[in-house]
């Protein structure tokens, strides 16, 4: 089928490139511009002079966000609530697949797990509406709930001292269901075998888990743990800026959403650019070490 | 049985329906309350059956215009979105679906490299204004046209396709497009549907992007709409509340409500191929 005289390569394949290059230009301007436009955290940047013509004032932003109080705030902010997440929200979804994994009537869990999976289709607009409405001290079923205990009605949204913890179980409630389809599938993959083998050896249920069930969903924690370890900086920002509000700053505020809130909003462009430089380096590195790490002690990595 | 087996089995099943419920309970809540009056709603005689039965909520926020145009707002936004991420996502996947392809791994680690480093805001941002897409809704959809995980999970979709059949369409003289368009995308039907349906709710459930682009009321999406109602308790919607049976409360639950049910009713459909749509990119890693 060669044609007579070879054309050149491109002009054979011109089809092809011209399907991949309107999603590679998509790449570049929207992906690879701005990451290159992350120069203006060296930069004054002025909106009227634009990034070619703001002066460069050198590492001056990077110096300003270690003297800012403000900035150890967020960072300490999102740490803590990003380590929560790694305490509470990593491990539930194992758990729960464990759990319904156990499950041998087929109905049940069936049922059971469309509706776990439901909030996750939900917007944040409307899990945080729920959230508000659910902690609410005048109408929430939460406060109905404490007040029956015994205790007294609490104003959760405006309490600095909660907001952490609302951030972190919401977030659960929501992804907990959703999260577990990618371990049911890796514990659907183990062969029965070796519970039949396990058995007869005379192991019981737990020793099982331990034994088998276990170390096969390893590579599979490993590899959404490292990913979630490089993103430790990165909390989401629809999640948290539907539950934030002013009263809450101090203790809720995370790099999203103050990057919006000061960077955007309050036009401190340069700033912001360099905090968000921070987190995508420090995300890195900490990528490529636990990626070192867990090759060397699971031989797990994700390349 | 054993003992100790069948106490781990009845703790089980009454912890998974207690966890249900738990998904359950606060949905059940607010359709109780968007139906029911306000002062029964304040006084907190509301639990999951609506008390004092009224119409007077959703009355209240579907006579608001605002709320229509945000509903047909986001609507565009998720057909032209979801048509355009699904244009470009299936053509630059089956071009890079070909292994003789020249450059092919060059290009892949240029977009799996994006995966890594996302766009920083502030200069995204930037980027969308000199491009003179604020206030317009292109702002909400070319700027995440493709999705470099659903990219990843077509390619090896359109890989997963006998090479024979698209060899023997070349072979009778087809070009790639009229393949692709002939042979390659009807076969691929349910992965298609399936990364449609992601880009979808995405593109539905989304607010941080107009927060950001969009500044015009006119053109806010239901969601942005939404958030400033249960948050900022927009004023101009909530005095719509004219009389005694409606309360700010009451208002805001139907609100959730209004939202909430075009997933509600799609959810039972489409929860299948999301299944098998996230299981597909689990294998991936």
């Amino acid at each position: 089928m060669a044609p007579p005289k070879k054309k050149p390569y491109l002009l054979r394949h011109w089809a092809i490139y011209s399907m991949i290059l309107p999603g590679l230009l998509y790449f570049l301007t929207f992906k690879y511009i701005p990451l290159t436009g992350s120069i203006i955290a060296f930069q004054d940047y002025n909106i009227f002079k634009g990034v070619f013509g703001s002066p460069y004032v050198g590492w001056k932003h990077f110096e300003n966000l270690f003297t800012l109080p403000e900035f150890f705030q967020v960072l300490r902010n999102t740490l803590l609530i990003s380590l929560y997440q790694l305490a509470f929200g990593f491990p539930a979804p194992i758990l729960l697949a464990l759990l319904l994994n156990e499950v041998r009537k087929l109905a049940f869990k069936r049922i059971s797990q469309t509706v776990l999976y439901l909030p996750h289709f939900m917007s944040w607009v409307i899990v945080g509406g729920l959230v508000i409405n659910f902690l609410s001290p005048t109408i929430g079923l939460f406060n109905d709930f404490l007040e029956w205990l015994g205790f007294e009605r609490i104003f959760f949204m405006q309490e600095p001292k909660f907001i952490r913890s609302i951030i972190v179980t919401s977030g659960i409630w929501k992804e907990v269901g959703w999260n577990t389809i990618i371990y049911l599938a890796a514990l659907a993959g183990i062969n029965p075998e070796y519970y039949e083998a396990a058995e007869v050896d005379g192991a019981g249920k737990f020793r099982q888990v331990v034994s088998i069930t276990l170390p096969a969903l390893l590579p599979t924690i490993m590899v959404l743990l490292l990913l979630r370890i490089g993103h430790i900086l990165d909390l989401g920002f629809e999640q948290i800026y539907m539950l934030l509000n002013p009263l809450l700053w101090d203790n809720g505020e995370v790099f999203d959403t103050y990057i919006y809130r000061v960077g955007l909003l309050g036009g401190q462009y340069s700033y912001t650019t360099a905090i968000d430089m921070f987190k995508a380096v420090v995300g890195f590195i900490l990528l490529m070490g636990a990626n070192r790490l867990s090759k060397k002690t699971t031989g797990n990595s994700l390349y | 049985m054993q003992p100790s087996r069948r106490a781990f089995v009845v703790f089980n099943y009454i912890f998974l329906t207690l966890l249900s419920l738990a998904m359950l309970l606060p949905f059940l809540h607010i359709l109780a309350g968007s139906f029911s009056s306000g002062p029964a709603i304040t006084q907190g005689r509301v639990s999951i059956v609506p008390v004092e039965f009224t119409l007077g909520n959703f009355q209240a926020v579907l006579g608001d215009p605002k709320i229509w145009r945000s509903f047909w707002v986001t609507i565009l936004i998720t057909v032209v979105g979801t048509a355009v991420n699904l244009t470009a996502t299936s053509l630059m996947s089956y071009g890079l679906s070909k292994h003789e392809l020249k450059g092919r791994s060059a290009i892949v680690l240029i977009v799996l490299f994006t995966m890594i480093f996302p766009a920083p805001m502030i200069p995204s941002y930037l980027l969308v204004k000199e491009l003179g897409l604020l206030n317009s809704v292109w702002s909400l959809v070319v700027p995440g046209a493709i999705s470099a995980f659903n990219m990843i999970i077509m390619i090896s979709f359109f890989r997963g396709i006998p090479e024979g059949l698209t060899e023997s369409a070349r072979i009778d003289g087809a070009g790639e497009y009229y393949t692709l368009w002939k042979i390659v995308l009807p076969l691929s039907l349910p992965s298609l549907s399936t990364i449609g349906l992601f880009y979808a709710v995405g593109h539905w459930n989304s607010y941080a992007q107009a927060l950001m682009y969009i500044r015009n009321q006119e053109l806010f999406p239901l969601q942005v709409l939404l958030r400033r109602l249960l948050v900022d308790s927009d004023e101009q919607m909530l005095i719509r509340v004219n009389n005694a049976v409606q309360s700010v409360e009451g208002i805001k639950m139907a609100s959730i409500m209004v939202a909430t049910i075009p997933i509600l009713l799609v959810y039972p459909f489409i929860q299948k191929h999301f299944v098998k749509g996230a299981m597909l990119g689990s294998i991936k890693g």
